[in-house]
């Protein structure tokens, strides 16, 4: 009897703890929502202003003018912005192939099997990761330019995928480590060769993680700014190196539409793969546990 | 480990499938930091210089500039890694929970992670300039009257705007690695806590923060390099003089003059050394924190 009135009580001080518990708690979390709301939204909303502003005097917190003039100019021809659009989804989608047929076979050994020299295969992968691309594209410079490689899209790409091989390759290893192979097993045994077996049971298991991967090593070139400006030469150019002109001083009205360009397909990714990925489990937190 | 029976069947299997990604990566980065190493050296037969040195290593160590600029990057990368963790965590206190809105939150939350670095200097500038959105509503609130009242954020001593633009990257993936811990583990260990006496306090101190702390200490590494060796925020929002060391480093191996590259290079490869120490600090770490 009296331990019973005891529990009850119990759970009325929970509960009454809980109230103010819950009540200090939405207090923080309303601020925490707020803060993260303006400061991602607000950045991407002034770049969206200032693209479409056209006189924007000092203290005014709105244009006083608007127009089209900077996304005029950006899509001129006397801007190279088309071009290096074109040339930034052009290699992006190259290393994405390259990265793709070079780590697959290499995310799949490492995600299903146990074999000697696999700790010696992590440190590999990890080590472009942690220790700076750069030092190594300045290093390599000197032999691009004797293999004419300077200016090429092909020696933009290959040290594109300098960060991206190990990216993809990562990633991937872990679709494959929650990957049963048995029904490939099972598909043999029936008699599918090895292509069938590819297409129609390992890639649709694996296609979304795939996806995702893929997606993400698309935007580890697309973001390549000093590695490109290095072995591009000038001559090749992307559209980092065309935005940075106008950042340092240079039309802020451009730049910022340029800016938005440049950050389309990130969030346009980021949307896409939401859903796939799912609340907590994402592929970017997944980048923190290589 | 799931051992696949064909493997064993097949002994050149392994080794072929790991071969392209182990070529490429050997290949074009080790090469290129082997290259990097022998012009560090003075080797760089282009120019014509032939005779190994160490001179280019003394005369690096013992400028002035560099060590300024040594400090300047570590402080910023220490400082980044420091305030990105703590909002990060806090943030990810918060967003594990379910609210109205909080899925759509994280959403947001997660945005700037595979946004370019540049994009966010971009936004710094148009927000923090002296004449940036910022310095437009203090007029408006009456604190300031014209953009020089506004505090120096841009290409600025202290490296504020080059920090905002770090931080703002550099939270949501703190952010992400915080929360998958937390939301893998769920509220169990919490409550067990909780029943048996812990207070608010004592749950974060035994039970929050343990859990927590292998994925945090790699994270940390994993910023802090990435900070380190950053070269466009700092370029574009730092101070002339001194700059960070891979601006440094660039600026140097770019100049017209050949014999100026062995410089550059020596400069790149004490980055790479630095961040050879963090690697192996990870895989330390990551055995630690499996076993």
């Amino acid at each position: 009897m009296s331990s019973r009135r005891d529990q009850q009580s119990l759970e009325q001080t929970g509960k009454g703890r809980g109230l103010s518990k819950g009540h200090q708690l939405n207090w923080a979390r309303w601020v925490t929502v707020g803060v993260i709301w303006i400061v991602v939204v607000l950045p991407l909303t002034a770049l969206f202003l200032r693209s479409f502003a056209f006189r924007w005097l000092f203290p005014d917190i709105l244009p006083g003018q608007w127009g089209l003039r900077a996304w005029d100019y950006t899509f001129g021809e006397s801007s190279r912005v088309v071009e290096a659009l074109l040339n930034s989804v052009g290699v992006a989608l190259l290393v994405t192939m390259l990265a793709m047929i070079v780590g697959l076979p290499t995310a799949r050994a490492l995600g299903m099997h146990d074999f000697r020299g696999k700790k010696v295969v992590e440190w590999i992968l990890l080590t472009p990761i942690i220790v700076p691309v750069l030092v190594a594209v300045m290093g390599i410079h000197i032999v691009f330019i004797k293999l004419r490689l300077t200016g090429t899209i092909w020696g933009v790409a290959l040290v594109h995928l300098i960060p991206a091989t190990p990216y993809f390759v990562l990633v991937m290893s872990s679709v494959f480590a929650n990957y049963s192979p048995a029904l490939e097993e099972t598909a043999r045994s029936l008699g599918a060769n090895k292509f069938r077996v590819f297409r129609y049971v390992t890639f649709p298991a694996i296609s979304s993680g795939l996806l995702v991967a893929s997606l993400f090593t698309f935007l580890i070139s697309w973001s390549q700014y000093v590695t490109t400006l290095l072995i591009g030469s000038g001559t090749f150019v992307t559209l980092p190196l065309v935005l940075f002109p106008f950042l340092g001083g240079g039309n802020a009205a451009v730049g910022s539409a340029i800016t938005l360009i440049f950050v389309a397909p990130a969030i346009l990714v980021l949307i896409l793969t939401s859903r796939s990925l799912g609340r907590g489990s994402t592929v970017m937190g997944g980048f923190g546990k290589i | 480990m799931k051992i696949d029976r064909y493997s064993l069947k097949e002994g050149l299997k392994i080794p072929l499938m790991v071969f392209p990604s182990m070529a490429v990566i050997v290949l074009l980065f080790g090469g290129g930091l082997v290259f990097g190493l022998l012009q560090s050296l003075g080797y760089l037969p282009v120019a014509g210089l032939t005779d190994f040195t160490f001179s280019h290593y003394v005369n690096v160590l013992t400028d002035p500039t560099f060590l300024r600029s040594l400090w300047v990057t570590f402080r910023i990368a220490f400082i980044v890694t420091l305030l990105s963790t703590v909002i990060a965590v806090g943030m990810a206190f918060i967003l594990r929970e379910q609210f109205p809105g909080s899925r759509i939150t994280t959403f947001v939350f997660q945005i700037p992670l595979p946004v370019p670095h540049l994009v966010a200097a971009s936004a710094v500038i148009l927000l923090f300039a002296q004449s940036g959105l910022i310095s437009r509503v203090a007029v408006a609130l009456g604190f300031i009257d014209a953009p020089s009242g506004f505090p120096v954020l841009i290409n600025d001593k202290l490296g504020v705007g080059i920090t905002l633009s770090f931080v703002w990257k550099e939270v949501p993936f703190i952010g992400l690695v915080v929360l998958a811990v937390l939301q893998s583990v769920g509220p169990k260990y919490e409550e067990l806590a909780r029943t048996l006496g812990a207070n608010k306090r004592q749950r974060l101190q035994y039970v929050l923060l343990p859990l927590i702390m292998p994925g945090l200490l790699s994270t940390w590494i994993i910023v802090f390099a990435f900070t380190f060796a950053n070269f466009e925020i700092p370029l574009l929002l730092g101070q002339t003089f001194p700059q960070t060391l891979p601006v440094q480093a660039f600026q140097e191996f770019q100049k017209p003059e050949l014999t100026s590259r062995p410089i550059g290079m020596a400069i790149a490869t004490v980055i790479a050394a630095i961040t050879i120490v963090l690697l192996v600090a990870y895989r330390r770490l990551a055995r630690y924190s499996r076993a």
